[in-house]
């Protein structure tokens, strides 16, 4: 039985529908990942299986308990805010201690687990101060002490490195990760971050508008997104908005400025003429001098952005700009507004009908 | 800083001092001064501390209020006390109920706590006369519920005092609270909360304690004030309650004894500065640093 189950949730604020008919349900000692842009309905959802929003419709079930209508305090959950809302007039200790106190465990216990929590997140010898007085990567550590502290059935993290620096939050996306595998605890993060949710989850929610667009292993949301905002919005992409057209014994995808239709990987439900699109990661367009045989497009260099390893190149192209990235060594016979081919091996192409 | 160069910026710190020492530390040093002075039948009616190159300074007027004003000084600070007591405990709900209302209703209610301020004090000190005498609009509303089948005597003693002080202050204990209570980070309570802390166990946990700066700028703001206070009393206490204010006025305007008056107000400054070290204290052991 799955640790967390949701079905149907539904909530509105106002006129605003903020979670639609949303349905998941996730493993134990799943990590989990809600991504998606500013205002999807990601945090309300957390903040649904949390305890702190009730939804209008639907169920949220918890370990085999119905918890839609329980209050937060009376849920086998645990919680690192986004502001980690340490409570400012408690020590460390304390901070982590208090959810120990309201399960009324006895004094001896509270400072046993208080000082496991702290070796876990490497913060041991900071037990008296104040939260004003530590730096924003450890008040991170104590909000992740303190939620770990009650070990919860399932921990849900809101935004966990929003508020850390760039070099920091790469250590601590690995810390996390080496936490929850050590621990086993379910964790539910939410996220805006596509490398975050895409790097540490093993499974990844995309959310949009309220409504769920696709659930999967990062691998399979990268590489077969199912909808063109999922395309687009996980890693940067090429689309290529067309027609269906029907082929010798297939569907293709008539697009503008090719001279035949686009061949598809895989059949479609859709019968010939309603709209798709194309969608084609950067890294798999293929730049070479010479005409390559099969699907080919002529093209001028518009910029060329060194990364390090790889290299961003832009392309204009049938009347647009396309987008390829290459590895930095093989762009060295490039130049700006020079001529080149760009191909693609057609199942690398995923076609997109939402 | 702002480009003022030294003089500049002694000028701007040197005002405020200057002004603190010229209307409240001068008229402190004069009034410690006639204080230890005796009255006398003159314009102005006291004894000049030094004539005829000789310094004429007595202690009698302290050794006369020690004998005689003690009960005074006893029931202003019980008054006082418990007026603030009973104003924290009404006005910590209505704060709390005020920071959590919603944004129009938040204004519209801060308004309604500030509405008694349009009307005079003394006028709304009548109205309660009005009320609370036996014949008044309260013991006519329990005599016609059959709550009550005498009267209750609620004007001229400690209870109507106390009336009137709790109204006429509640507003100066739910402003400061109000001020921290809306500060009051939501996530911090839900944190709390998530923590499996019941509602009454995250107010005594959790807002009780950062709203503490509150509380005793609230009881400050009620207390100190409440102590001296003499209109109140004057006309809600009839003749048995005895204030410090009261003491004075009589000591000033009708036994005309400036020095006698001078001394009571001297002790009172002391007794009232002793609240607020401690109080200070307090808070800069809580400030964060």
């Amino acid at each position: 039985m799955a640790l967390l189950e949701i079905s149907g949730a539904e909530k509105s604020f106002g006129a605003v529908r903020a979670v639609q008919d949303v349905s998941l349900s996730v493993e134990r000692g799943e990590f989990f990942a809600l991504l998606g842009p500013s205002g999807c309905g990601k945090t309300t959802l957390l903040r649904m299986i949390a305890g702190f929003e009730h939804p209008d419709r639907g169920r949220i079930v918890i370990d085999g308990d119905d918890v839609t209508a329980a209050p937060p305090y009376a849920r086998p959950v645990n919680m690192m805010f986004q502001s980690y809302a340490l409570f400012p007039h408690l020590d460390v200790a304390a901070n982590i201690a208090f959810g120990l106190k309201q399960e009324g465990m006895a004094k001896s216990g509270r400072a046993e687990r208080v000082a496991e929590m702290l070796s876990l997140v490497q913060m041991t010898g900071l037990e008296r101060r104040r939260p004003h007085e530590l730096s924003g990567g450890q008040r991170q550590r104590v909000a992740l002490a303190r939620a770990l502290a009650k070990m919860p059935k399932l921990l849900l993290l809101d935004e966990p490195l929003a508020a850390l620096d760039r070099k920091l939050r790469e250590d601590t996306r690995l810390e996390l990760t080496g936490i929850q595998q050590r621990l086993g605890t379910t964790f539910i993060v939410v996220t805006h971050d596509q490398d975050e949710a895409l790097g540490m989850a093993t499974r990844v929610a995309v959310m949009n508008r309220g409504e769920l667009a696709q659930i999967g292993a990062p691998a399979e949301i990268y590489e077969r997104p199912n909808s063109r905002f999922v395309a687009d919005f996980v890693g940067a992409v090429n689309l290529f908005e067309g027609e269906l057209v029907a082929g010798f014994n297939a569907l293709g995808l008539a697009v503008a400025g090719f001279d035949q239709p686009l061949p598809l990987d895989e059949p479609v439900d859709l019968p010939a003429g309603a709209a798709a699109a194309l969608a084609l990661r950067p890294e798999k367009l293929r730049l070479s001098d010479e005409r390559p045989p099969g699907i080919a497009l002529a093209a001028t260099i518009a910029s060329i952005g060194y990364q390090g390893g790889q290299s961003i190149v832009h392309l204009n192209a049938i009347g647009r700009t396309l987008r390829a990235h290459v590895p930095s060594e093989t762009t060295q016979g490039l130049v700006r507004g020079g001529p080149i081919w760009a191909s693609w091996d057609p199942r690398d192409a995923v076609v997109v009908i939402r | 800083m702002l480009g003022l160069g030294v003089w500049g910026r002694r000028v701007l710190i040197g005002l405020p001092f200057a002004w603190l020492a010229l209307f409240f530390l001068l008229p402190l040093v004069i009034v410690a001064g006639i204080s230890l002075s005796h009255a006398v039948d003159a314009i102005p009616p006291y004894a000049p501390l030094v004539s005829g190159g000789a310094i004429h300074v007595s202690l009698d007027n302290y050794r006369t209020l020690a004998g005689g004003c003690l009960r005074a000084y006893g029931e202003s600070l019980a008054a006082a006390a418990s007026a603030t007591v009973l104003c924290l405990v009404l006005g910590y709900p209505v704060a709390f109920a005020i920071a959590r209302a919603p944004g129009v209703w938040r204004h519209l209610l801060l308004f309604f706590v500030l509405l008694p301020f349009w009307t005079s004090l003394l006028i709304r000190v009548y109205a309660w006369i009005a009320i609370l005498q036996p014949t008044g609009l309260l013991n006519r509303v329990l005599l016609g519920l059959g709550l009550i089948h005498a009267p209750l005597v609620l004007v001229n003693n400690f209870t109507a005092v106390e009336i009137g002080l709790v109204y006429s202050y509640l507003p100066f204990m739910i402003l400061p609270l109000y001020g921290v209570l809306s500060q009051l980070d939501e996530s911090v309570l839900e944190a709390a909360a998530d923590l499996g802390a019941r509602p009454w166990r995250t107010f005594l946990g959790v807002v009780l304690p950062l709203s503490l700066p509150g509380v005793a700028a609230g009881a400050l703001l009620v207390f100190i004030p409440a102590v001296g206070e003499f209109v109140i009393p004057d006309l809600l206490g009839g003749p048995t309650t005895l204030m410090v204010g009261k003491v004075l006025w009589q000591e000033f305007f009708e036994n005309v004894d400036w020095p006698e008056a001078a001394a009571v107000a001297m002790v009172l400054v002391v007794l009232l500065t002793l609240p607020l070290l401690v109080v200070q204290r307090f808070i800069e052991r809580e400030r964060p640093t």
